[in-house]
């Protein structure tokens, strides 16, 4: 042994002569208990009398250990901590309450392990009760915090939800005349308000305006772009007929408004004249409509144009189109085509086979289309999806 | 026979007592949903607010394995539900065996439950700090293990381990729950075992479970606490096996 190993035990036997076995029992850092297998309590060390305050006379085969127990903690005793040390022989960091012999509340931390004679039967239960004041606390610090944070998190979701409804029409669009419907998804668990948004609105009898758009970004600063792109669209479209001369001004309020907020739009003026509907179409920066005519036939209408918010004079061009009895107008946001499973990406080839089976209505072709790319996307969109299906009845 | 766990465990409460009966009985253990190695996701808040929710999986579990003159034998929560699946599907129960029944925990007027409303909120406090241990990266180890359903050691890994959530709603459900007015209904044979110091079910309340039920005895066990198959497996064994026994000790 080397000279320090053995001061080192010299040491310790030294302290030892003051430390004896009695004294480590009845001065241990923790409470110390033995309890019959009935739970008796039939030992008890110094600590744990100091601890609670009772004396000796008072627990030793006068009470069981689950007697001192708060009644919470007592049914936990009885449905959690009895069997678990009867099945495993062993219970670890159970949190209780015990009462103690002034009336007070005295969290603890309890381990107990069961001994068992040589026939399996068992003999005593020995318990080791920690002060857990402290800890605690800071758990129920822990639990509240926790609270605040699911409650907040609730209150975010609520809101957002609440900002999503304003930014498409509270009720399923309806134009006289005309089967239209419109699907709505935003991105994710919709914990977060997206950017997409539609509207459906009229000017004048039989002059009706739809327009679909995407806002870049999302949450909160984007939900108020948004807003603003609705409502300056609902009042240019009043002050100019075509398309483009609305999103012309659309881009100066976004350009004024400084919000660095790039925007697509697809904007269609529907008008009925003699019984026949036609259309204008304008779209900045935004995937073309699609039209299906009843042959099946699918194809784009419209020319793109420059992205809004970018520059202060935007290429924008209207494009006429003519809707006979049975066609379809099908306007959407890049949500649809940009939906991903992997690699892969709906794309506007499976869109375009969509729109080109044969439906009856214009709400069956806009939930086979959302069903359809949410199951390409397992269930849950990256990003936002909007679409709109107008259908000329035959 | 089919055996009920009550709240806070699951069917291996039962180890040290069901084997004694394979003999004569077809013995069919189960867990409720959200205790053992049952499947979380099949548990729905709205099912399960009131102890009607877990009888009707009782009578459900009856009807599929097309168990018939069946033996209950349900512990602590689950001598209620028994009875409950006794009042809706009689014909399905020959006997009932209620270990540590409570028809209600919370005093009122003068009956005495043993616990005040406060003491309720009190073990929603100890069930939250008993949790916080609990990570739910943990929850599908331990709870998913529906394809090895051997008794086995690992198996009580999972034993007095709950989800948090469904254990909380599962004991407001249980302790919050006035059934007394359902006892007189149940005709069915009734064995209560009461043991001597139940601090969840005591003694007054085993003799109110009696004398409510048309056709009920109560046996009372040397055993203490409130889990007798566990603390004394030989004398609730026994006492189990008095009452629903049909062959001659000698013939076994």
């Amino acid at each position: 042994m080397t000279s320090s190993g053995s001061e080192a035990l010299d040491a310790f036997y030294e302290a030892l002569l003051d430390d004896d076995a009695r004294q480590l029992y009845d001065r241990a850092p923790c409470g110390y208990l033995s309890t019959a297998p009935a739970g008796t309590i039939i030992k008890v060390n110094q600590t744990f009398l100091t601890l609670t305050g009772y004396d000796r006379e008072q627990l030793i085969g006068q009470l069981r250990f689950a007697q001192l127990l708060s009644a919470g903690g007592r049914i936990y005793y009885e449905t959690h901590y009895a069997p678990m040390l009867s099945m495993h022989g062993e219970a670890h960091e159970i949190a209780l309450d015990i009462i103690c012999a002034d009336g007070s509340r005295l969290p603890v931390l309890v381990n107990s392990v069961l001994e068992r004679d040589v026939d399996g039967a068992p003999m005593v239960v020995r318990t080791a009760v920690f002060d857990a004041r402290m800890r605690r606390e800071y758990e129920r610090e822990l639990l509240r915090a926790k609270q605040r944070a699911e409650e907040s998190e609730a209150r975010a979701t609520a809101l957002a939800r609440t900002l999503q409804q304003t930014l498409i029409p509270p009720t399923p669009p309806a134009i006289p005349n005309l089967d239209v419907a419109a699907a709505y998804r935003p991105a994710g668990d919709g914990s977060e308000v997206g950017g997409d948004f539609y509207d459906v609105f009229q000017i004048g009898a039989g002059d009706w305006v739809v327009a679909i758009g995407d806002v870049c970004g999302k949450g909160v600063h984007a939900a108020v772009v948004t807003a603003l792109v609705r409502h300056t669209l609902r009042a240019a479209t009043v002050q100019h007929a075509e398309p483009s001369k609305a999103l012309w001004t659309l881009n100066e309020v976004l350009r004024q408004h400084d919000t660095g907020r790039l925007c697509s739009v697809a904007l269609l003026r529907l008008r009925q004249a003699d019984g026949e509907w036609t259309g204008v179409v304008s779209c900045a920066g935004h995937p073309l409509p699609l039209l299906r005519q009843p042959s099946g036939t699918v194809r784009t209408v419209g020319k793109p144009g420059a992205l809004l918010g970018v520059i202060d004079a935007p290429h924008l061009h209207d494009a006429q189109i003519s809707l006979p009895p049975g066609d379809t107008l099908l306007l959407y946001t890049d949500g649809i085509t940009e939906g991903r499973s992997g690699k892969d990406f709906y794309g506007e080839a499976r869109l375009v086979a969509a729109a080109a089976c044969s439906f009856d209505s214009a709400e069956a072709l806009t939930s086979a289309i959302l069903s359809e790319v949410l199951e390409f996307q397992a269930g849950t969109p990256r990003d936002d999806i909007a679409v709109v299906a107008i259908r000329v009845p035959v | 026979m089919l055996f009920a766990h009550g709240f806070g465990c699951d069917q291996n409460m039962w180890r040290y007592i069901a084997p004694r009966f394979e003999d004569e009985f077809r013995v069919v253990l189960f867990d409720h949903v959200g205790a053992g190695n049952s499947d979380p996701s099949a548990y729905e808040p709205q099912r399960y607010s009131s102890l009607s929710g877990y009888a009707g999986d009782v009578v459900a579990i009856c009807t599929e394995l097309e168990l018939r003159d069946v033996v209950f034998v349900g512990h602590s929560v689950s001598a209620m539900i028994g009875v409950l699946a006794a009042a809706a599907a009689p014909e399905l129960f020959t006997k009932l065996v209620l270990v540590g029944p409570s028809p209600r925990y919370i005093n009122d007027a003068d009956y005495v439950g043993g616990f005040s409303a406060d003491d309720i909120n009190d073990l929603l406090e100890s069930l939250e700090s008993n949790y916080l241990g609990w990570s739910s990266a943990m929850a599908p180890v331990i709870m998913g293990r529906a394809d090895r359903p051997e008794l086995g050691e690992e198996l009580t890994e999972s034993f007095c381990r709950t989800d948090p959530s469904i254990a909380r709603q599962f004991a407001q459900v249980t302790f919050l729950s006035d059934n007394r007015e359902d006892l007189t209904a149940v005709a069915t044979p009734t064995l209560i075992l009461q043991c001597a110091n139940d601090a969840i079910a005591p003694v007054s309340v085993g003799e109110f479970v009696r004398d409510r039920m048309p056709n009920a005895s109560m046996v009372l066990l040397n055993a203490t606490g409130h889990c007798p198959n566990l603390s004394a497996p030989e004398e609730t064994a026994a006492a189990i096996e008095q009452f629903v026994r049909k062959l001659a000790p000698a013939l076994r």
